[in-house]
């Protein structure tokens, strides 16, 4: 790789040990992935994937420590990932001291730590920093250094940024020297299209199942996806975005997708149209039954599979605002229509906290409070990620938090149906 | 004994014994239960990977296409270093992924006393023929033999 004289310096010691072994590792990422040099990054902000304070994570936290020993926490302010704390979503006495004095012991130390490493603010915890209310949204052609999987996805193919799919600690190195290396979906050939995906079913395909499809079959590759603007337009509105947000969470998290291109919408895909195909490109079809062949195949991890479920999360990646005003709609005139009043199954929908603090100043928020269903800024995925939860029934319209934990996945028609009718 | 060409990606030498999978290595579901509550073998924990779930993962030749899962990996396997709970190396048929990759250099960077040899791009061939239980040397130049 070729550094210019500055990042040699700070390679070779001149600016302190610390600031040399951050250099040396970004070197070395860039070395694994034949990267020629390293580019700045040109976000306003950054986002980080850890954001919770386990206690087998020290060494994690030990390293932050290092970090600001040395004084070279990076000038750059960022957003980090949900909390997996909320007292709010429902934990029997044996989980809540699981989390509280076992798992999450380090989680005020941590937040500490990021409060010195250059947060927002004490609200940016969240995997859609882009939301407008939260405030992280990059511009087109951005340069990132972000590691979560369905940020990174979306940032790529919704706002057309640019990121590679880096792992967590690698987030910050990058924003503490203010370069990324220049490799893969950084660079406009590693941005082409190595499939084709044909949307072929009979109606506008569910986000989240359409995305598993995609990720299980072309994995890290980058699809350009045909047929899917004629069921979500061409036009980037808040329901297409939240469509797409759930839709990239699942190829990122089924697969490891970390762009994809839908023609007529997605930035990249407007401007470049075809030529964005690579040549020789694989081609996929999905029509009703590929989508149902996929969702059947889905293993079962619950211990008795016809147990009635005991907790249900909506929002992983975490939802819109227009997204909590839906299901506000939707919730109500489903428990209208089976004369019930309150939501059958314990049901969790999560969001950001600063999209929390807008729904609350709707009237909606009282509705849904009505319904029985309870708001939370937890990540889904941290509350089910110990043995307890493991044996918990749970359900959930979010694939990725299907793909980590035992909860079994449903389309949003089914989840309606589940927590409004049939409790089941 | 067979020898295989592949590229240093974390340098080092080692002689351990072989556990292989063919199948993507989900690198948070497969430590994350035996860090948790400090499993000595450190028996892996991914009850979707057929081939390792169970088996200890500690002192390892782990041999492997590629890594999968979150974008904690290569966090993961940082703290598996610094706790000293890594595999003696780590052998990828295919070219590293960004999240292994991360892992296994930040480990060599941060991890005082800690050697895990990483070497990618060993094809599928030696996938096809190393089996658990065979003994795996790796050497300084990416050479990595099978016996």
């Amino acid at each position: 790789m070729i550094l210019t004289q500055e990042q040699q310096a700070i390679l070779n010691g001149e600016k302190g040990e610390t600031l040399a072994k951050v250099m040396k590792t970004l070197v070395m990422y860039g070395d694994a992935f034949e990267a020629e040099k390293l580019v700045p990054i040109t976000s306003t902000y950054n986002h980080l994937v850890t954001s919770f304070g386990l206690k087998v994570m020290s060494p994690v936290y030990d390293l932050m420590q290092q970090i600001l020993d040395a004084g070279v926490a990076s000038g750059q302010k960022f957003s980090v990932d949900p909390r997996p704390l909320d007292k709010n979503v429902p934990a029997n006495f044996l989980q809540n001291l699981v989390f509280n004095k076992f798992m999450y012991t380090k989680q005020d130390y941590y937040e500490d730590q990021l409060e010195k490493l250059g947060l927002m603010d004490k609200d940016a915890f969240s995997c859609t920093c882009y939301m407008d209310e939260v405030g992280n949204k990059p511009k087109k052609g951005d340069i990132l250094s972000w590691a979560e999987s369905s940020a990174v996805v979306y940032a790529n193919s919704v706002l057309g940024a640019r990121c590679n799919r880096n792992s967590g600690i690698i987030d910050i190195m990058g924003s503490i020297v203010g370069y990324v290396p220049y490799f893969g979906l950084l660079t406009d050939e590693g941005r082409k299209a190595t499939w084709v995906v044909k949307v072929q079913t009979t109606g506008k395909p569910e986000a989240q199942l359409l995305g598993s499809a995609i990720g299980m079959k072309v994995m890290e590759d980058v699809p350009y996806v045909v047929g899917l603007d004629q069921w979500i337009g061409t036009e980037l509105n808040d329901a297409a975005c939240s469509y797409l947000k759930d839709f990239g969470a699942a190829t990122a998290s089924n697969g490891a997708v970390g762009l994809y291109h839908i023609a007529n919408l997605t930035p990249e895909a407007v401007e470049l149209g075809e030529s964005l195909i690579a040549e020789g490109a694989k081609e996929y079809v999905i029509d009703d039954a590929e989508l149902a062949r996929v969702q059947a195949n889905y293993p079962v991890m619950w211990k008795n599979p016809d147990a009635t479920p005991k907790l249900c999360f909506v929002g992983c990646p975490h939802l819109s605002l227009e997204q909590l005003k839906d299901w506000t709609d939707r919730i109500e005139a489903g428990l209208k229509a089976s004369g019930n009043k309150k939501v059958l199954i314990p049901t969790v929908l999560t969001a950001a906290p600063k999209v929390l603090e807008a729904f609350n100043k709707t009237d909606y928020a009282a509705r849904l409070k009505a319904t029985g269903v309870i708001t939370s800024y937890i990540c889904p995925l941290m509350y089910m990620n110990n043995p307890l939860c493991k044996k918990m029934p749970v359900i959930t319209s979010s694939n990725k938090l299907r793909t980590y934990t035992s909860s079994r996945y449903y389309t949003d028609a089914e989840i309606l149906n589940a927590i409004t009718k049939e409790g089941k | 004994m067979k020898q295989f060409k592949g590229r240093v990606v974390a340098p080092g030498t080692c002689t351990a014994e072989a556990l292989v999978t063919t199948e993507g290595f989900n690198t948070l579901a497969s430590f994350q239960m035996a860090l948790q509550f400090g499993d000595k073998e450190v028996k892996c924990g991914d009850q979707n990977n057929k081939d390792l779930h169970g088996k200890p993962m500690i002192g390892k030749a782990l041999c492997l296409p590629q890594t999968i899962g979150s974008t904690t990996g290569g966090l993961v396997l940082y703290c598996a270093c610094a706790m000293e709970k890594n595999p003696a190396c780590m052998l990828f048929a295919n070219h590293i992924d960004s999240l292994a990759a991360a892992g296994a250099i930040l480990a060599d960077v941060w991890v005082d006393g800690v050697s895990m040899p990483v070497v990618d791009c060993l094809g599928d061939e030696f996938l096809h023929y190393v089996k658990d239980g065979m003994t795996i040397t790796v050497k300084e130049d990416g050479v990595v033999e099978v016996e």
